[in-house]
C-alpha cells in the first residue's frame, strides 16, 4: 500500500513537472510580453517614439547607463501614428525632472536597444502616469547607409555634370 | 561458422537490424492492448522517467551554466552579450537537451530495463509467462517501451527549462549580464518551431532508446555473462543511435 503511494505520487509529480516544463517552452519562450516573476514595484512613465528600431518589452531603461527601470509595454497609437512606450521606473528613483528627454539607443555594435533617460532642469518630477515629451528616435542603421551612399552618390553625379549644379551638393543634410 | 570472415560479421548486423525491426512491430502491435492496463505502464513511467529526475535536473542545471559561462565569454568578445539568452536556449532546445537527456536515459534507464528483461529470461520467467498463456511482449515488454517513449519528451523538456535557468544564473547572476535583455531576447529569438525540433527529436530518441534497451533484454542470451552483454549493447547502441539520428534530424529540420 505503502509502495503503491510512492509510486501514483512519484509518477504524478514527475508528470506534472514535464508538461509544466512543456507549457512554459511551448508558451512563454517564444511569445513576447509575458512577464516573468511577477510584477515588480515602480511607477510607470510612458514616451512617444517616432520609430522604436528593435526596441521589446524587458529592455532597461538607464539614465546615465545606470539601470533605473524597463519597458513595460510598447504600442502603436494610430491616431498620432507613433510608438508609445510604456517604462516602469523603480520607486527610488522618483526625482526624474518632467523636462527629461529620452532617447532609444543600442548596447554595443550588434547588441540590443536601450531607452536612455537623461535629466532635464525642472523642479517638478515625472510621477505615476506621467509623459515624457522630448524623445529621440532609435537610429535605423539601414537609413543611416542610405542616406550616406545617396549623398556619396549625389556628389559624383555633381562632379560627372561639372559645375552647373555645384551648389546643391553643399547642401547638408537635415539633422534633429 | 567461422568468425573471422567478414561477410559473417555482415551476415550478422543484417540478422540484427531485422531482427529489431521485426521485434518493433510486434511491439507496436502489442501496445494497444498494453493500454488496457495503465497500472503497468504507470509503473515503467516511474521507473524510467520519475527515477530519472535527479540526474536530468542535476546534469540540465550544470549544462546550462557552462552554456553560460562558454557563452558570455565568446559573445562578448564581439560586444553582444544580450544574445546569450537566445544561444543557450536554442542550443539547449534543439539540441543538447534531447540529446543529452537521450544519453543519460541510455545510461540510466535503458541498462535497467535490458538487465531486467534479460534477468526474466535467464531465471526462465518470460518461458513460464508463455506456458502460462501469457503474451510476455504485452504484459513485459510494450510497457516498458511505452514507458520510455512517454518518458523522453517530459525529461527533454525538464532538461531544457533547468538548463535555461542554469544559463541565467551564470549569464543574469555571476555575469551581469541585464535580466530583462536575456530574457526578452530569448523570447524574441525562439520561435515555436525551434521548441517542436526538440520535441520530436527527443520523441525519436525515446522510441529508439527504448526499442534497443528492450529488443537486448528480450534477446539476450540467458546468462549471467549475456545480460551483462546485452546491458552494454544497450547502452553503445542508444548512444550511437542518438547521435546518428541527430544529425538525420538536424538536416531535416534546417
Amino acid at each position: 500500500m505503502q509502495n503503491n503511494r510512492t509510486l501514483e505520487i512519484g509518477t504524478g509529480l514527475f508528470v506534472l513537472l514535464g508538461f509544466a516544463a512543456l507549457l512554459f517552452l511551448t508558451t512563454q519562450l517564444p511569445a513576447s510580453g509575458v512577464k516573468f516573476g511577477g510584477q515588480k514595484a515602480g511607477y510607470h512613465v510612458s514616451a512617444e517614439f517616432d520609430n522604436i528600431g528593435d526596441l521589446k518589452v524587458g529592455s532597461p531603461v538607464t539614465m546615465s547607463g545606470v539601470r533605473v527601470g524597463e519597458v513595460s509595454s510598447i504600442r502603436f497609437d494610430s491616431k498620432v501614428y507613433k510608438a508609445v512606450v510604456s517604462m516602469r521606473i523603480d520607486l527610488q528613483y522618483n526625482e526624474i525632472p518632467e523636462d527629461s528627454f529620452a532617447s532609444i539607443q543600442t548596447e554595443g555594435l550588434l547588441g540590443g536597444k536601450y531607452v536612455g533617460i537623461s535629466p532635464g532642469g525642472l523642479d517638478s518630477y515625472l510621477k505615476d502616469g506621467g509623459r515624457i515629451e522630448l524623445t529621440q528616435s532609435a537610429l535605423v542603421l539601414e537609413s543611416l547607409i542610405n542616406k550616406f551612399f545617396a549623398s556619396v552618390a549625389s556628389k559624383s553625379s555633381d562632379i560627372q555634370s561639372g559645375s552647373k549644379q555645384g551648389s546643391d551638393q553643399a547642401k547638408p543634410e537635415p539633422k534633429k | 561458422m567461422n568468425p573471422r570472415r567478414p561477410g559473417t560479421y555482415l551476415l550478422g548486423g543484417v540478422r540484427r537490424l531485422g531482427s529489431v525491426t521485426l521485434f518493433l512491430v510486434q511491439l507496436l502491435i502489442q501496445c494497444v492492448p498494453a493500454l488496457a492496463r495503465p497500472r503497468l505502464l504507470v509503473m515503467q513511467i516511474y521507473n524510467a522517467g520519475a527515477r530519472s529526475l535527479i540526474i536530468i535536473m542535476l546534469s540540465g542545471l550544470f549544462v546550462g551554466m557552462v552554456l553560460g559561462l562558454q557563452g558570455y565569454d565568446l559573445l562578448r568578445r564581439f560586444g553582444s552579450e544580450e544574445a546569450l539568452g537566445i544561444a543557450a536556449a536554442l542550443g539547449l532546445l534543439r539540441e543538447l537537451a534531447p540529446v543529452i537527456t537521450a544519453l543519460l536515459f541510455a545510461g540510466r534507464a535503458g541498462t535497467a530495463l535490458t538487465s531486467e528483461i534479460g534477468l526474466m529470461r535467464a531465471t526462465d520467467q518470460l518461458t513460464a509467462m508463455e506456458i502460462m498463456a501469457v503474451d510476455p511482449l504485452r504484459y513485459v515488454a510494450a510497457p516498458r517501451f511505452l514507458g520510455g517513449v512517454i518518458a523522453m519528451p517530459l525529461l527533454t523538456a525538464i532538461f531544457s527549462v533547468i538548463g535555461l535557468y542554469g544559463a541565467q544564473l551564470v549569464g543574469v547572476q555571476m555575469m551581469g549580464v541585464d535580466r530583462g535583455v536575456f530574457w526578452s531576447q530569448t523570447q524574441g529569438a525562439v520561435y515555436l518551431h525551434d521548441v517542436n525540433e526538440g520535441l520530436v527529436k527527443s520523441v525519436v530518441f525515446g522510441l529508439a532508446c527504448s526499442l534497443i534497451a528492450v529488443h537486448e533484454g528480450y534477446h539476450a542470451e540467458p546468462t549471467a555473462e549475456g545480460v551483462g552483454l546485452a546491458t552494454t549493447r544497450t547502452v553503445v547502441a542508444s548512444s550511437v543511435m542518438t547521435l546518428l539520428l541527430d544529425y538525420v534530424l538536424t538536416a531535416v529540420f534546417l
